[in-house]
């Protein structure tokens, strides 16, 4: 058994670290190609990605469609959640199912859907077709955490409110609403990340006019690679890895993901 | 004993926005798309609108249908790769110490962080014939030359389960930590050796997680564009890629459209499925 | 802080149903205001749903809810000036114990001086001086407990009510607060009402006690009358312990149990089946002999010695032993299995059901 789980954990580590290893290398290798061993080390395709206008273009799409279409992801799915758990509505199922259904089918159907609707409506190639088709495909994240935190709130928190002379519309503001920022903005950190990733509605709904990094990246390929798209690679790399070790220290990464506290302790 | 409050207007009306986005930027769109499928596609341009099933009688021909099983097919493995190797992954993982335990976690995290395009292009690299695995192979002696191992089925299938793989590991992960060791414990105070009580006490425990953990990867990986596109040939393409190609390159929107339609439906069957097959096997 | 005495209730013909459960099943209730007042009753008798429905958190099915004589049944919570503390203490996590104490007259829009100085003179009179940046978490059980209190104090309500409020904490700290609640509902003479399902808690801090099952109210008076002239025999059984002894009536004040003659507390009887309850302590072990009237002849099952009191079950033959208690004064050297007999005194024994 000791055996079995080393190799496990061993080929796994090994299995998901390869592509981040082969990442690394190639973004400080000197030369245009990928090769084992490098040829030297080099930072010189970092600069290019925070100099090449194409690149700088790309990045300002990329961050302003994510911040965006996560806020609207956000204002989708707060009144969502915060009705459907808080009233008896008859089609709650329904309109929840509604909520979550764009992200759970396959994109391809979201994004063909979308590039099919702006081209009916004549509204093509804009970058705000990119923002609402990820702010209600996203939606789904911020609907999921946002209902969790409502599940789990006290039910008699706002109760209490209530008891001290609190209006429904005071409850919401001073008790409920802060008590639900955290849920917002770990599904707002969500829908913000995977849009920044994401291809296929990018590409379809405006890929031509709207150059977004994902859709850059896959075009460049294309053509043969350039090392400055494994720089952009490891930028997000660093990045997330910084946060979550962040998170680890400062906060609970292990609650956070869904661990029982009490359990964990029994395990050392 | 509380109940949810009788909604009041307000309520309604806050409810309003949402709903209103989600049917004028999701139902629509949908409902448009099946109306597409039933246009006449026209050379070149797009599509006028019209009523004929030749989009749909195209889904009954062995390329299509091929490619649908070969999707499936190819999503289903990927589930059974995933799960096979997440679920002792994380039940050893839930048992590990503090450090190894949160270190592991930010690994298995920032595996997750990498964009599929990203990960795609890397298998490219690794699997390639250029500067590969196989070249460190050859770099060790345990090959003659280096090899590619892509465009291939194998290397499509490597690259479903490792983006797919993240998002098993974070779904057993809640449910194996509140796994008692005190169970297994009790299984070996009887007997049992740690082989015999991972497979008689572990497995039957987490088996309705082990089945959600398949489904996530098989919904997750039948929505997968850039892997099959880049790690395989078109005989290797799933269903998505199909999709993409014809809306994009082959300007067949309305074909597209029906296609995507019946993925629609397939995910829909299949979760369904699974989902009842769960609920009647569940024992008490 | 205030001296006027608010807070008559009243209910009248109310029920409450949920989907098919009821779970209040017509009360009619008056309670005079300034007083200590329990629910008390098991899990699922309707006490809190009745406290909720006061307090205007759920309305009723039918009936009506008068306060100091208004007719509130159909104003909502926040209007109805009460002051709650719930059995999860509800207490905001994301304020601290100055914020939570200060939020109905933050909301008010009351100016900050004042809110400040109401503060403090709050947690003066709950023991939590200085305490009033701490956060919630940061707090014990029971200091937790005195924020609940005080901020439910802070509005002046006309009406405390509190749901369970001790039931997290251990047994010395329940204790040593319904002492603390009870000299503070005194000083303050706020009408309260405390639901809880601890007959010892309600019988340590009330004026009045309301004992309810199954939706219905059993019995309404003050702690020792409904001890010792308890109106049903789940009354008798439930506020501590009692022997329940099955027999008929003759109609001329007594009652032959097992065939036993028995005079008992109250005089004439209608004649019939009758159940007479006996508390424990009021039993007597006799072991030379059996008196005439007001005994039956047993068996000692078991002898439970816990030190500062014992407990002797007997087996007289009906269908529960019967239990003698006693102080060691009172301790008549017994063994398991000897003969016995059990002196029931009449003023002792109460009719409790016919």
């Amino acid at each position: 058994m000791r055996v079995f789980r080393a190799v496990v954990v061993t080929a796994v580590v090994l299995f998901l670290l390869a592509p981040l290893v082969v990442i690394t290398v190639g973004s400080v290798n000197p030369s245009r190609y990928l090769q084992f061993p490098p040829d030297g080390f080099s930072l010189n395709w970092y600069g290019e990605l925070f100099t090449d206008p194409g690149w700088q273009d790309s990045i300002r799409y990329s961050l302003t469609i994510a911040a965006t279409s996560a806020a609207l992801a956000v204002l989708i799915a707060t009144p969502l959640a915060f009705v459907l758990r808080t009233y008896r509505i008859r089609l709650a199922p329904v309109i929840y199912t509604l909520g979550i259904l764009p992200f759970m089918l396959p994109p391809i159907i979201s994004a063909l859907g979308m590039q099919v609707f702006w081209l009916s409506v004549g509204h093509v190639g804009r970058i705000e077709n990119v923002i609402i088709a990820h702010a209600v495909f996203f939606s789904t994240l911020p609907l999921v955490t946002i209902s969790l935190a409502m599940e789990t709130m006290d039910r008699a928190l706002p109760e209490a409110a209530q008891t001290l002379g609190a209006d429904r519309r005071t409850t919401f503001r001073t008790i409920t609403l802060p008590l639900l920022v955290p849920s917002m903005i770990t599904g707002y950190a969500a829908a913000f990340v995977l849009s920044l990733n994401e291809y296929i509605i990018s590409f379809l709904v405006a890929g031509f006019t709207v150059e977004t990094l994902p859709v850059k990246i896959v075009n460049g390929l294309r053509y043969g690679f350039t090392p400055t798209i494994a720089a952009v690679a490891v930028v997000f790399i660093v990045i997330a890895a910084t946060t979550f070790t962040l998170f680890a220290i400062f906060g609970n990464l292990m609650k956070f993901l869904g661990a029982d506290p009490e359990i964990l302790e029994k395990n050392g | 004993m509380s109940e949810r409050e009788r909604p009041t207007r307000g309520a309604y009306g806050v409810l309003a926005f949402p709903v209103a986005m989600l049917v004028i930027f999701f139902l629509i769109p949908f409902g448009i798309m099946v109306a597409t499928s039933f246009y006449h596609r026209v050379e070149g341009a797009f599509w006028t609108p019209a009523f004929e099933l030749d989009n749909w009688e195209r889904l009954l021909h062995p390329v299509f249908l091929e490619r649908a099983v070969f999707s499936i097919g190819i999503c289903l493995l990927a589930g059974l790769v995933c799960v096979g190797i997440a679920f002792p992954f994380t039940y050893f993982l839930t048992r590990m110490r503090r450090r190894a335990h949160v270190t592991l976690l930010i690994v298995v995290l920032s595996a997750l962080s990498l964009s599929e395009v990203i990960v795609a292009f890397t298998w490219y690299i690794l699997l390639g014939r250029a500067s590969g695995v196989s070249n460190i192979l050859v770099w060790l002696g345990l090959m003659n030359e280096p090899a590619a191992y892509q465009p291939s089925f194998v290397a499509v299938l490597l690259g479903l389960a490792y983006i797919a793989f993240p998002y098993c590991v974070l779904t057993l992960y809640p449910q194996l930590t509140r796994l008692d060791p005190e169970l297994t414990e009790a299984a070996q105070t009887m007997g049992a050796s740690p082989w015999r009580t991972f497979w008689t006490v572990v497995i039957p425990i987490a088996r309705p997680i082990i089945v959600a953990g398949f489904l996530l990867v098989f919904v997750f990986t039948l929505g997968s564009y850039i892997i099959a596109f880049f790690l395989g040939r078109p005989e290797h393409w799933t269903l998505s890629v199909f999709i993409a190609d014809q809306a994009s390159a082959q300007a067949n929107v309305p074909f597209a459209s029906a296609m995507a339609i019946f993925l629609t439906l397939l995910s829909l069957l299949v979760v369904g499925v699974v989902g009842l097959i769960e609920s009647r096997t569940r024992r008490i | 802080m205030t001296v006027e005495v608010r807070g008559g209730l009243r209910l009248e013909g109310v029920v409450k149903r949920f989907d098919e459960v009821t779970a209040v099943d017509g009360v009619d209730l008056e309670l005079p205001p300034g007083k200590l007042i329990s629910f008390l009753g098991p899990s699922g008798c309707g006490k809190t749903t009745m406290l909720r429905m006061i307090a205007g958190l759920e309305r009723p099915t039918e009936g009506r809810v008068f306060l100091d004589g208004e007719d509130v049944t159909d104003r909502p919570a926040h209007t109805r000036d009460i002051g709650m503390v719930f059995q999860s203490l509800a207490l905001f996590p994301h304020l601290n114990v100055a914020g939570n104490i200060g939020y109905g007259l933050r909301i008010r829009g009351a100016p900050k001086e004042q809110i400040a100085a109401t503060v403090e003179e709050l947690l003066k009179l709950v023991s939590l001086e200085g305490l009033g940046q701490r956060r919630i978490q940061q707090l014990s059980g029971g200091q937790r407990q005195r924020v609940a209190t005080a901020r439910a104090l802070a509005l002046e309500p006309r009406l405390f009510l509190l749901d369970e409020p001790l039931s997290a904490l251990d047994a010395n700290l329940r204790e040593q607060l319904q002492v603390e609640l009870r000299l503070l509902q005194q000083q303050l003479q706020i009408t309260t009402i405390i639901v809880t399902h601890d007959q010892r808690e309600a019988m340590t801090m009330s004026d009045l006690v309301v004992v309810m099952n199954a939706g219905r109210i059993e019995q309404l008076g003050a702690p020792l009358e409904v001890y010792r002239r308890p109106a049903s025999p789940f009354v008798a059984g439930f506020i501590g312990r009692t022997n329940l002894l099955r027999g008929e009536a003759a109609g001329d004040g007594t009652v032959a149990v097992a065939g036993r003659p028995f005079d008992v507390a109250g005089g004439d009887t209608a004649a019939g089946d009758v159940t007479l309850s006996v508390r424990p302590e009021a039993a007597q072990l006799v072991v030379d002999g059996v008196p005439e009237r007001n005994a039956l002849p047993g068996t000692i099952v078991f002898v439970r010695d816990l030190g500062e009191l014992f407990e002797c079950f007997v087996d007289c033959g009906l269908d529960e032993p019967v239990i003698v208690a006693g102080s060691p004064r009172d301790w008549v050297p017994v063994e398991q299995g000897a003969e016995v007999a059990v002196r029931f005194p009449a003023e002792a024994c109460v009719v409790v059901a016919s």
